[in-house]
């Protein structure tokens, strides 16, 4: 019996030494704001390098740029180091006088050579976003001559490709022109290669929030600027937590061990609604979901059968259902919540008229075509729903799955007939998007312009090439605008792409806390406006 | 009787020592061995990956001459036996390359990533025999009566159960309703950083600085997930223990042992446990190389950076430097763990010598 008593309780204590009770502190200190997310994609916080979504929001922090959106107006580039500019009477180059006073998280003034050093530094490493300002016609060879300093507190940019003002503009707002503490980089260049491996966790900037500890897969600690042009925020630490899984951030929201969630499903969200603690949030995203034919194609080429299209595409339906709350309606290449979009939503789902506009293209019922989508959802699902109604009107299709790494190179090489497919902006300026559908200067195979949608479907974008030229090239403001609404209005009526959706940004917050602002692009994040009550 | 004895301490046998050094000369042979098998293994299964390393660094919209420069400093333009050959002298070197998405030597990364896995993994260990064991010998003793039924069938959902599933349901009840302990991540933000790591093992390194609020966050974050990985091992070395017991108790030395009158505390602890534990050795070390593997689902429930999510986002990145470092760590430790367990399997049953 004594054998069977030691095991009991040998058991028992076992049993007792995991399960004791730790009383653990809820809620987040009242000056932190910490947020819950996925931050697997983040690979650098150099802004000459990031492109990835979480990276792009926390050096939207760290970082000001010459032109900037301020949080109470997300369509109009009014902050930054600039404080004033004038373009030059040809509009070849704009000289910007810098808001006087300012000074990096170091201490250093901000001065003209810095912001020669940044563009400069960016063009020269050439890392993914360097296209966006190489657009100005920047080389490696030119940009130490297009870009110079007068004197301290004055810039001159030269612009040495044909383009509008304001394009201009929103090229240099976009975040690999953020602008860099030149004394402290050069403090920290290895070999030549001008800060790059210590920047990249690392942070010399002059915005509202410093760079305290960037662990991977762990955290990235924010700390507050206390010089920061707007003053200090009221937030004295933001902590980004890594947390993968969508259901332990939803607990920890809920418990109050962070103040926000990113990434709650839409389940989830609705999850929510009883509890008084927490409150789902919504914001525009820029990414546009679409389907696209190859005009390569001798059915899906034709002018009925692509307008047939835009009438199978059960919108409502969808944003409804399988879409709610992720996706919203939306049918033209720019993304509404941005400058210049267009809100017109001139289509609906009509089957009658489809099977109309089929039989006027001579369709032959029973023709079989392929659809190419993300092996997820809800791609897949918009897929079947397009498969289900275009056999009503006689074409039966096969839905054909792939992740990523197959699918894009499968679009990039033209080898696709009917797409489910979606596209984000790079910048904030339509120029972005009227480049991918409305652009395409050489449609022949040899020519590869695989980064636009526009020769990846064989469309030689009838006469709109031009047009996006002249757009670009604008610099009214209003007829720039009207040509953008002409374009989209162009593509919609006319072209291999039915757009279909935008994207809606979605997270959950807690109910105590205000101010956090989340804006169409990655770099639309802002911190320093978060309060808490 | 002098001479004889004097005769035998001037001759020396030397042949136990040898024996054991043939051991441990084969043993680490054996690790050469596996080393070398390790390492072209996960170098090739890295180089045929879809993914291409390349881009993994520069982007997918750098310019040619960018990608170019890239794809000579990764030495990818040599014959692959001797990217191999280049690879293997680094890692003897201790040099991994460097990790993508940290931008720091992988190695660094295996420092900070691996003693999270590690201190997961050896509490889960710890807890599966402490539990495992007593309760896998009491099944035995009393089978076919309700605490064999309740050790079977704990013992049956250990090892079904969807860990990544019981892992919410422990975290919703225990961390979200009950308040009992703390939730997904390895200690609260604003305790990081206050202890210097030293060990790496955070419940060290707090008790080790003195640090007993940090210790006291970190073992209320820790006891979740170790709880979930220790219901997998507590699950298989139950089994596993109450099996070989039931083999020993049916042995006719048991029945010998009874018969002489010995107290049954004695029969089951001295006589055939001794037996079981020979055998329950392996099973320990292959339940804790399991758990050391990287759980990556309670890992990624519990927010918990250790190197099984490691290995997976840099797999998701494609940052192949990482992959093949954390790959190789990990498969050194279970071969390391495996010589380990059979070395004390020969010190333990002396008949395997």
């Amino acid at each position: 019996m004594k054998t069977f008593s030691t095991l009991k309780s040998m058991s028992l204590a076992a049993l007792l030494a995991t399960s004791v009770a730790f009383p653990v502190m809820a809620a987040t200190p009242a000056d932190t704001f910490v947020i819950a997310r996925n931050t697997a994609d983040a690979i650098t916080l150099d802004p000459a390098e990031c492109f990835e979504f979480t990276g792009s929001r926390i050096v939207a922090n760290l970082y000001e740029r010459l032109f900037m959106f301020e949080p109470d107006n997300l369509t109009k580039l009014v902050g930054g180091i600039a404080e004033s500019y004038e373009f030059a009477e040809d509009g070849k180059s704009i000289t910007v006088k810098l808001r006087p006073g300012l000074t990096f998280h170091s201490g250093n003034p901000v001065t003209a050579n810095d912001v020669a050093y940044s563009l400069s530094r960016a063009v020269k490493l050439d890392k993914t976003p360097a296209f966006i300002i190489k657009q100005i016609g920047w080389t490696a060879d030119n940009v130490d001559s297009a870009v110079t300093a007068v004197d301290d507190g004055t810039v001159k940019i030269d612009i040495l490709a044909d383009l509008s003002p304001a394009l201009v503009l929103n090229l240099l707002s976009s975040s690999v022109a953020s602008i860099v503490d030149m004394k402290e980089v050069q403090k920290h260049e290895v070999d030549g290669d001008m800060g790059y491996a210590w920047l990249k966790d690392h942070s010399a900037g002059s915005g509202p929030y410093k760079l305290k500890t960037w662990k991977a897969n762990e955290l990235v600690m924010l700390d507050a600027f206390s010089d920061y042009r707007h003053g200090e925020p009221a937030m004295k630490r933001v902590v980004i937590r890594h947390v993968a899984e969508p259901s332990a951030q939803r607990l920890l929201l809920e418990k109050g061990d962070v103040d926000a969630a990113m990434e709650l499903t839409s389940d989830q969200l609705k999850g929510l609604d009883g509890n008084a603690d927490v409150a789902a949030q919504q914001y525009p995203k820029g990414y546009l979901m679409y389907l696209a034919t190859n005009m390569d194609h001798p059915v899906l080429s034709k002018p009925e059968v692509r307008e047939a299209l835009n009438y199978i595409v059960d919108y409502k339906g969808m944003t409804d259902t399988i879409l709610d709350g992720q996706y919203k309606i939306h049918q033209s290449f720019w993304p509404s919540g941005m400058w210049a979009a267009s809100l017109d939503t001139p289509y609906s789902y009509n089957l009658d008229k489809a099977k109309a506009l089929m039989a006027d293209a001579g369709v032959e019922p029973g023709t079989k075509i392929t659809i190419d989508t993300l092996n997820k959802s809800p791609f897949k699902e918009v897929a079947q729903n397009v498969q289900a109604a275009l056999k009503e009107v006689g074409i039966d299709s096969e839905i054909i799955l792939s992740d990523g790494k197959t699918l894009w190179p499968k679009y990039r090489a033209r080898k696709h007939e009917l797409i489910v497919a979606r596209w984000g902006p790079d910048y904030s300026d339509p120029h972005s998007n009227a480049d991918a559908f409305a652009h395409n200067p050489d449609n022949r195979f040899e020519a590869k312009l695989t980064g636009k949608l526009t020769w990846r479907n064989a469309w030689d974008a009838s006469g709109l090439t031009e047009l996006t030229n002249q757009a670009a090239a604008e610099s009214d403001p209003e007829k720039r605008e009207a040509i953008y609404a002409e374009l989209q209005q162009k593509v919609r009526e006319d072209s291999p792409f039915t757009i279909m959706f935008q994207a809606i940004g979605t997270f959950g917050q807690r109910a105590n806390v205000d101010g956090f602002i989340n804006g169409v692009t990655s770099d639309q994040a802002y911190y320093r406006t978060v309060t808490k009550n | 009787m002098t001479d004889s004895s004097t005769a035998q301490s001037t001759a020396v046998d030397f042949s136990p020592y040898l024996t054991i050094a043939k051991k441990i000369g084969g043993g680490l042979m054996m690790l050469v061995l596996t080393f070398i098998g390790l390492t072209a293994i996960t170098f090739v299964i890295g180089r045929i990956m879809p993914n291409d390393p390349v881009v993994a660094i520069v982007g997918d919209r750098a310019s040619k001459e960018v990608y170019e420069a890239m794809y000579l400093q990764l030495g990818l333009d040599k014959p692959i036996w001797q990217q191999y050959l280049i690879f293997l002298g680094n890692i003897l070197q201790g040099d991994f390359g460097n990790s993508v998405m940290t931008t720091r030597p992988v190695i660094e990364d295996i420092k900070r990533f691996f003693p999270a896995t590690l201190e997961l993994a050896t509490i889960a260990t710890i807890v599966g025999i402490i539990i495992g064991i007593p309760a896998g010998v009491l099944a035995a003793v009393r089978q076919g009566k309700l605490i064999d039924h309740i050790v079977r069938i704990v013992g049956l959902l250990g090892h079904s159960i969807p860990i990544f599933w019981l892992g919410m349901v422990a975290l919703l009840i225990f961390y979200a309703k009950l308040d009992w302990v703390a939730g997904p991540g390895r200690i609260d933000f604003f305790y990081d950083g206050i202890v210097d790591p030293v060990t790496g093992v955070i419940l060290i390194d707090s008790a080790l600085a003195g640090e007993w609020d940090v210790f006291h966050n970190a073992v209320s974050h820790i006891i979740l997930p170790a709880s979930m990985l220790a219901i997998y091992s507590l699950a298989y070395i139950s089994r596993m223990t109450r099996s070989f017991m039931l083999d020993q108790l049916n042995q006719e030395y048991v029945l010998t042992a009874r018969v002489k009158g010995l107290n049954e505390g004695a029969v089951i602890w001295h006589h055939a446990f001794r037996n079981v534990l020979v055998q329950l050795i392996t099973i320990i070390g292959l339940t804790y190389a399991s758990l050391l593997e990287g759980s990556v689902l309670t890992e990624t429930v519990f927010a918990w950076p250790g190197i099984g999510q490691y290995i997976t986002n840099s797999l998701f990145n494609a940052d192949m430097n990482a992959v093949i470092g954390g790959t190789l760590v990990v498969g050194i430790s279970f071969v390391f763990i495996n010589m380990m367990s059979d070395m004390l399997y020969r010190i333990v049953d002396p008949r395997a010598k």
